[in-house]
């Protein structure tokens, strides 16, 4: 017997792959198992091939692999794209009278249940629910209580009448019994159950969940894939805490919008991918230069230009790191976790504000639209501390003005924040721009001016390397000679592939970096190795670039780019041979 | 309406840098004179400006402002006034700035109605950047990088705005000082999106569109013993397309139209935010995941 299953279903763009993984995601969830999705898509809405993948254990699980246990498949390509994944033991369930296998050399022990899942949706009442049929199928197959989708298709249905949801209960009792009754085999699954709550979220949910927490209240955006969940997430949510999403009509006009929104005082953020993030680079200096606390999200995917809009990398880190004309004081954070992906955007809304300066959150494709279990105090809306930095009000807008009573929003201050005023302030009146200014928010071309101004910029960051905890997260064992660097969502499949390290007797330390600028020296660890990975979903290892910057010594790379997230198995093997 | 603001509190100690005679200055001393007018103060006024010689006009003015990057002042002053619908927000661009790299804005700021005046300073040239052809240029205007001129149309900027379903569209012109103050003022007081292109006259490189140009050729809609319905869309849709003449005064105005405000129940003053924590409730997002 598996200790975890890895279920998927696949067919066609708008055969409805994603809403019947997550029915199925959930209904796991819900009885206690932990759940790890992965998404295989294409930019199109009809048509190509599209995949839903789940990895369930009674443990935490957090990554993929290479194995599929049960597939449901629409169509023939589902299989000829899962031919490597499927293994002795396999089951596939489909409807003959769609698809036909013969042409495939899948393994000779793969199982092929032939479910008429089309016909049994119609004795159910409608041949929509195919699908619902097929998850039926997979929980006799897989010894999972037919009970626990109930709910599930309770909360996807129940908005559509109490008849559909009975109609789709009985189509997935219909798929549960044709295969009890028409296939006398012994499946070696047993989908074990637990009283466990968790929550699942994908990435971009807890991005827009973090926001609301942090008190965000603007958001302004353009959709693009893998970030637009960002927007849908927030949108018919934050306007019970106050809050407003605009869709821009471009990302110009969005990263605009929301660095006006934060002029007048709001905690704003937009979210995007990269061809977003070129063109909000044109606005991102004005940002920095006026000090306004802002916070831009970036979605990775795979680039350059439209690149492969659907699938994974870890490409844009110079970009951010670098982007725009000029010298310009930011911040990177780079959550390593869905639930990561919470915590730092309420940090990165703190910073913005603290610091009166643009952050980038930047997650990736691979972690923004896969659901993930957790256990819901992983969100822990009590812990949530709000920092809003040095803002100013009536009381003591006096002593930020000059002798004529003007406010001085640029203020040259010994930690390089100067005061805040929100319009509408009595006495806080005042501009800013662009172009290099004074004190006082005026255009100046004075060198010593500039000078000042440039130095209590940068000066900010150097405040918050001093106050800040910019540290990383620790895994392995501390005394390894190995050490194993990653930065952004690969640290869940690191942690699995240091468990098939560890039965090769191969030990590795392994730090897991979520701030990218500034970030932790990692001198003194590189020292202390003998052998230093670097391992990220890119082609030319941007961070070990920054690695060997800052520590002035080489490192090996561990990189991925052919479009898809790194796998734990593979990961190992890739580690061993750097090691060897 | 406020009693104890002068226009005057809306005038920065910065003296302007424009060309002695250019039309900037009577367009921005409108601006100040209707706010003023309207009764709104400098701490509750919000002015966002672009790139060009308008662009200046956020350090002549006294409020709170910022001078932004090229074409996007009108998204800057979407988000301000999202964030706070009850300050006064008046954008301030040029021809250049709205017509060509922030056309885009343009129209869909006026599909979105939202409650801000956008004032441009249409001088139909480059200034600043020494004369070039504009999006407002005449086809046959000759400048260095157009010396046949643009053999292209120029932008009919109220046209856009009638297509984009503008509720207040309205022509200005720097010289005539009080009328320039009532459309201004005409402007801030309707709820909505407002457009007043007002001819601003370049002094140094513009010789054709001139004072005297302007002058001679407005006819203005408005003002006393005036007939003209600015409700009546089809005599606005006629008066815009017009080849023959150009006009001054409102030249369309719906006030049956709803705001962006209205229509997404967009209020509140989005910088007041819980900072003990959470805002109450989020607990009930989590349990959404369960």
């Amino acid at each position: 017997m598996h200790e975890d299953l890895n279920w998927a279903i696949g067919g066609e763009a708008g055969d409805g792959i994603d809403s019947t993984g997550k029915i199925f995601a959930q209904a796991l969830s819900r009885a206690g198992r932990h759940v790890f999705t992965s998404k295989d898509f294409a930019s199109r809405i009809r048509g190509g091939y599209t995949a839903y993948k789940v990895r369930t254990s009674v443990d935490k699980v957090r990554s993929v692999v290479d194995r599929l246990d049960v597939l449901i498949a629409l169509t023939e390509r589902t299989v000829e794209e899962n031919l490597d994944e499927l293994h002795d033991g396999s089951v596939i369930i489909y409807d003959g009278e769609r698809t036909e296998f013969s042409d495939f050399e899948a393994p000779n022990e793969v199982t092929g249940l032939d479910v008429p899942l089309k016909s049994l949706a119609e004795d159910a009442g409608g041949a929509i629910m195919r699908n619902v049929v097929a998850l039926g199928a997979v929980c006799e197959v897989a010894g999972f209580p037919i009970e626990n989708l109930d709910e599930s298709l309770e909360k996807k249905f129940g908005g559509k009448g109490e008849k559909i949801v009975e109609n789709n209960k009985k189509a997935a009792r219909l798929g549960a019994e044709y295969v009890e009754e028409e296939f006398d085999l012994a499946f070696d699954f047993d989908l074990e159950t637990t009283d466990n709550d968790y929550v699942l979220l994908n990435g971009d949910e807890a991005i827009g969940m973090g926001a609301i927490a942090a008190g965000c209240k603007f958001y302004a955006g353009y959709p693009i894939t893998p970030a637009t969940d960002v927007m849908t997430y927030l949108k018919g949510r934050i306007e019970n805490f106050g809050g407003h999403v605009v869709q821009a009509e471009d990302e110009l006009a969005a990263i605009n919008m929301a660095l006006g929104a934060a002029r007048a005082g709001a905690r704003s953020m937009t979210a995007t991918s990269g061809p977003g993030i070129d063109l909000m680079t044109e606005t991102f200096g004005l940002v920095a230069t006026s000090e306004t606390p802002l916070v831009i999200t970036n979605v990775m995917r795979s680039g350059p230009s439209t690149g492969m809009p659907t699938k994974q990398e870890q490409g844009d880190l110079n970009q951010m790191l670098y982007g725009g004309h000029g010298e310009i004081p930011r911040f990177v954070l780079a959550p390593t976790t869905v639930a990561e992906c919470f915590w730092k955007t309420i940090e990165a809304f703190n910073l913005a504000e603290k610091y009166q300066t643009p952050v980038y959150l930047t997650a990736d494709l691979a972690m923004a639209v896969t659901e993930q279990t957790f256990e819901p105090e992983k969100f822990d809306m009590d812990a949530v501390e709000i920092d809003r930095g040095k803002v100013v009000d009536e009381d003591d807008i006096s002593k930020w003005q000059n002798e004529k009573d003007q406010f001085k929003p640029h203020a040259v201050t010994a930690d390089g924040v100067s005061p805040r005023a929100f319009p509408g302030t009595e006495g806080g009146v005042h501009m800013s721009t662009g172009l290099e200014h004074d004190e006082l928010g005026r255009r100046t071309e004075d060198v010593d001016v500039r000078v000042e101004q440039v130095d209590k910029r940068q000066q900010k960051v150097t405040t918050a390397e001093e106050e800040e905890d910019f540290s990383y997260r620790e895994f392995g064992n501390p005394d390894s000679d190995n050490l194993v660097i990653s930065w952004g969502s690969n640290e869940g499949t690191l942690i699995e592939a240091m468990d098939y390290l560890d039965q090769e007797d191969v030990d590795v330390r392994f730090l897991s970096v979520p701030y990218v600028f500034p970030r932790p020296d990692l001198t003194e660890d590189v020292e202390a190795a003998e052998d230093v990975i670097v391992v990220e979903c890119n082609a030319t290892g941007q961070f070990a670039d920054l690695i060997e910057h800052d520590t002035l010594t080489r490192v090996k790379r561990v990189n991925k780019y052919n479009g898809v997230q790194f796998k734990a198995d593979e990961l190992a093997e890739d580690i061993r041979e750097e090691l060897a | 309406m406020s009693s104890n603001v002068r226009f005057t509190d809306f005038k920065s100690d910065k003296q302007p840098t424009w060309c002695p005679g250019c039309g900037d200055f009577g367009t921005m001393n409108g601006m100040m004179k209707a706010l003023a007018n309207t009764g709104n103060a400098p701490d509750d006024t919000f002015v966002v400006a672009g790139i060009g010689c308008s662009g200046k006009i956020g350090t002549y003015m006294r409020s709170y402002a910022l001078h932004g990057v090229h074409g996007r002042a009108l998204p800057v002053g979407t988000g301000v006034k999202v964030a706070n619908p009850d300050l006064e927000v008046m954008v301030a661009g040029g021809d250049g700035d709205g017509y060509s790299i922030g056309v885009g804005h343009f129209i869909h700021a006026v599909r979105r109605n939202i409650d801000i005046t956008y004032v441009v300073m249409d001088n139909r040239i480059y200034g600043l950047t020494k004369g070039q052809a504009s999006p407002t240029s005449r086809s046959d205007f000759e400048t260095a990088t157009t010396p046949e001129g643009s053999k292209q149309p120029p932008v009919n900027p109220l046209a856009l705005a009638l297509s984009a379903g503008g509720s207040f569209i309205a022509q200005s012109f720097s010289s005539h000082a009080q009328r320039h103050t009532e459309i201004i003022e005409e402007a801030i007081e309707h709820d909505g999106f407002s457009l007043v292109n007002t001819f601003s006259p370049c002094v140094t490189f513009n010789d054709v569109d001139t004072y005297d140009y302007f002058r001679d050729s407005l006819v203005d809609l408005g003002g006393e013993d005036a007939e003209y319905d600015p409700s009546d869309r089809e005599q606005a849709k006629d008066k815009i397309l017009d080849s023959e003449k150009e006009y001054m005064g409102i030249l369309y105005q719906d006030d049956d139209a709803q705001s962006y405000e209205q229509s997404h129940g967009v209020d509140g003053n989005m910088a007041d935010i819980d900072t003990d924590g959470a805002p109450e409730g989020a607990m009930d997002l989590v349990r959404e995941f369960y």
